[in-house]
C-alpha cells in the first residue's frame, strides 16, 4: 500500500501477512505512522491497496462492507449530534440499504444496555461523557450484528480509570458475541490483557515485525499482577524497541 | 455551572433575565435622549423628543401599517427568495469542485457592487412593483447565506463522513444524515443577519420609485422636515426587523435542539 505524496509516494505498508481466525481477538501495536490505520481503512474498503490482496471473509472488502460483515470504532466516537443515543446506536439500520434487506438481530435498546447506558436512550451526546459516548459507539458499531469488529484506537482518547472499565466491558462483549475483533492499540498492557494475539508492527513502510501468542489463563484486572502477564508485556516492550529502533 | 442554573430556573426567569436588562438600558437612553433634547434647546425638526415622536407614533398609526405592509412583504419575500437560491447554491457547490470554482468568484464579485447602485438599475429592468424590492433584498441575504452554508455543510465531521462510507451510505443519505443537519447551526447564524439586512435592503429599494414603503416614508418626512413621523418610521422599521429577527431565533431554537 503506497500512497501519493509531494516527494514521490510513500509506502505506508509493504509486505504486511496478517490472517485473523474466526472469534479471535488480534491487537495491533507499533509506533506511530506505522500503517495500522492504513490498514483498518483497507479492510474497511475507504482506501483501495496499490498491491496485494486483502480478504474479508472470503471475499474483497466491498463485498464486506456491502453486507455489513464488519463493524468500525473510530478513535473519537463520531456521534451525530442531533441525535439521541438511541437514534445513534440505530443509525446503521436505516442508511445504506442494509435494513431493507434484512432483519437486524439485535433491538438498539439491547445494545445501549450491553454496553451499561439503559436509561440514557433520549440523551444527545453532548450530554454524554467521553467514555459513553464511545460505548454509545460501540453499540453502533454491534446493531447490525457484524462477524467482525474493527476498532482504530477505540480507547486512546479516554482518561485510564474509564479506559480500564471499556476494556473490561469490551471482553464481556466479546466472550457475549463471539464477535473476531481487531483492535489497534498504543497501550502495550492494553494489548496484553485484551488479545488473544498482538502483533507488532515497524513503520515506514508498515509491516508485522514480530507475533505473541498471549495464553493468560483468566481476564480479569486482577491477572495483570500475574508473572505471565508481566512477561507478556515485556516481551511486546522489546520487540516495540526494537520497531522504533529499525 | 451556567447551564445547570439556567437548567433549574424556569423559561420565564431566564426570559426576563434576558429581556430586562437591554429595557432598562433602551430606557435609560430614551431619557437621556429627552434630557440633551431639553438642555440644549435643539430645534424639533433637528431632533424631536420622545413624546413628540410617541405622538406621531398613535396618531399616524394608520398611515405607519399602511406603509409597512409593503415593506414587510419586500423584505420578506426577499429573505425566503434569497435564502432559498443560496441553499440551493451551495448545495450544489459542496457536491460540485467544478461549479464552486466557476461560480463562486462571481457571487464575490456581485457581493462588492454598492446595493445603493444596483437599485436603479434593478428598477429600470423589473418595473416600480415589488419585484425590485424583492430582488434586492434577496440580493442583500444571498451572499451572508451562500458564505456560511458552504461552509457548514462542508463542515461535518470527517469520522461522521467515514462512518457513512462504511455503512455504504448513498450521496443523498450522507447529506441527509450528516451534511445537511450539520450545516443548520451556521444556517441559523446566517439568516439572523440576513433576517435583519433583508428589511434593510427593502428600505433602500424603497427609496428610488415608488410611492409606498418605509423607506419611502423615511425619504419623504426628512425632506419635509416631519421629523417626529420620521423617527416614528424608523421605529417601526427597527420593529419590523426586530420581528423577523425573533421569528428566526424562535425557529432556531425549535429546529436546532441538540445545541441548547
Amino acid at each position: 500500500m503506497t500512497f501519493p505524496a509531494a516527494d514521490g509516494p510513500v509506502a505506508a505498508l509493504d509486505g504486511v501477512s496478517l490472517d485473523v481466525a474466526r472469534s479471535e481477538f488480534v491487537a495491533l501495536i507499533g509506533p506511530s505512522g506505522c500503517g495500522k490505520s492504513t490498514l483498518l481503512r483497507l479492510v474497511t474498503d475507504v482506501l483501495q491497496p496499490t498491491g496485494g490482496v486483502i480478504e474479508v471473509r472470503g471475499g474483497p472488502p466491498r463485498r464486506a462492507r456491502l453486507a455489513r460483515e464488519f463493524g468500525f470504532v473510530f478513535q473519537h466516537p463520531g456521534l451525530l449530534a442531533w441525535r439521541s443515543a438511541l437514534d445513534n446506536v440505530a443509525l446503521p439500520l436505516e442508511v445504506g440499504g442494509w435494513g431493507r434487506h434484512h432483519t437486524p438481530p439485535h433491538r438498539p435498546e439491547a445494545l445501549l444496555e450491553l454496553v451499561g447506558l439503559s436509561g440514557f436512550e433520549r440523551a444527545y451526546p453532548r450530554q454524554l461523557s467521553g467514555g459513553m459516548q464511545q460505548r454509545v459507539s460501540i453499540a453502533r458499531a454491534l446493531v447490525t450484528g457484524p462477524p467482525i469488529l474493527l476498532m482504530d484506537e477505540p480507547f486512546g482518547a479516554l482518561d485510564e480509570i474509564t479506559r480500564d472499565h471499556l476494556n473490561g466491558e469490551l471482553l464481556r462483549i466479546w466472550a457475549a458475541t463471539g464477535t473476531t475483533i481487531i483492535f489497534v492499540t498504543h497501550s502495550i498492557p492494553e494489548a496484553v490483557y485484551l488479545a488473544n494475539r498482538v502483533c507488532v508492527f515497524s513503520s515506514r513502510p508498515g509491516r508485522v515485525l514480530e507475533e505473541f501468542v498471549i495464553d493468560l489463563p483468566a481476564r480479569d484486572p486482577s491477572v495483570k499482577d500475574t508473572p505471565a502477564f508481566v512477561r507478556h508485556t515485556a516481551a511486546v516492550r522489546r520487540a516495540l524497541a526494537h520497531a522504533q529502533a529499525g | 455551572m451556567a447551564v445547570a442554573a439556567s437548567a433549574r430556573s424556569g423559561p420565564g426567569v431566564v426570559l426576563l433575565r434576558r429581556l430586562g436588562l437591554p429595557l432598562v438600558v433602551g430606557a435609560a437612553l430614551i431619557v437621556l435622549w429627552d434630557v440633551v433634547v431639553r438642555v440644549f434647546a435643539i430645534p424639533a425638526f433637528v431632533i424631536p423628543t420622545p413624546l413628540s415622536v410617541w405622538q406621531a407614533l398613535v396618531k399616524d398609526r394608520a398611515m405607519l401599517l399602511d406603509n409597512a405592509v409593503p415593506t414587510i412583504v419586500e423584505s420578506l419575500g426577499g429573505f425566503l427568495l434569497g435564502n432559498v437560491v443560496a441553499i440551493a447554491a451551495a448545495i450544489a457547490f459542496v457536491h460540485s469542485r467544478t461549479l464552486e470554482r466557476a461560480l463562486y468568484p462571481v457571487a464575490v464579485a456581485v457581493r462588492t457592487l454598492p446595493i445603493v447602485a444596483i437599485a436603479p438599475i434593478l428598477v429600470l429592468m423589473l418595473g416600480n412593483g415589488y419585484a425590485p424590492k424583492i430582488a434586492i433584498a434577496a440580493l442583500i441575504t444571498f451572499f451572508p447565506t451562500l458564505v456560511n452554508m458552504v461552509e457548514g455543510l462542508e463542515a461535518a465531521d470527517a469520522q461522521a463522513m467515514e462512518l457513512m462510507h462504511v455503512l455504504s451510505a448513498s450521496r443523498t443519505e450522507t447529506f441527509r444524515y450528516v451534511r445537511w443537519p450539520s450545516s443548520l447551526p451556521y444556517l441559523f447564524s446566517a439568516m439572523r443577519i440576513a433576517s435583519t439586512s433583508s428589511v434593510l435592503g427593502a428600505l433602500v429599494a424603497e427609496w428610488i420609485g415608488t410611492n409606498k414603503g418605509l423607506g419611502y416614508l423615511i425619504v419623504l418626512t426628512t425632506y419635509d422636515f416631519r421629523t417626529a413621523l420620521l423617527y416614528a418610521a424608523m421605529a417601526v422599521t427597527s420593529a419590523v426587523a426586530l420581528a423577523f429577527f425573533f421569528l428566526v431565533s424562535v425557529l432556531e431554537w425549535l429546529l436546532v435542539r441538540w445545541e441548547r
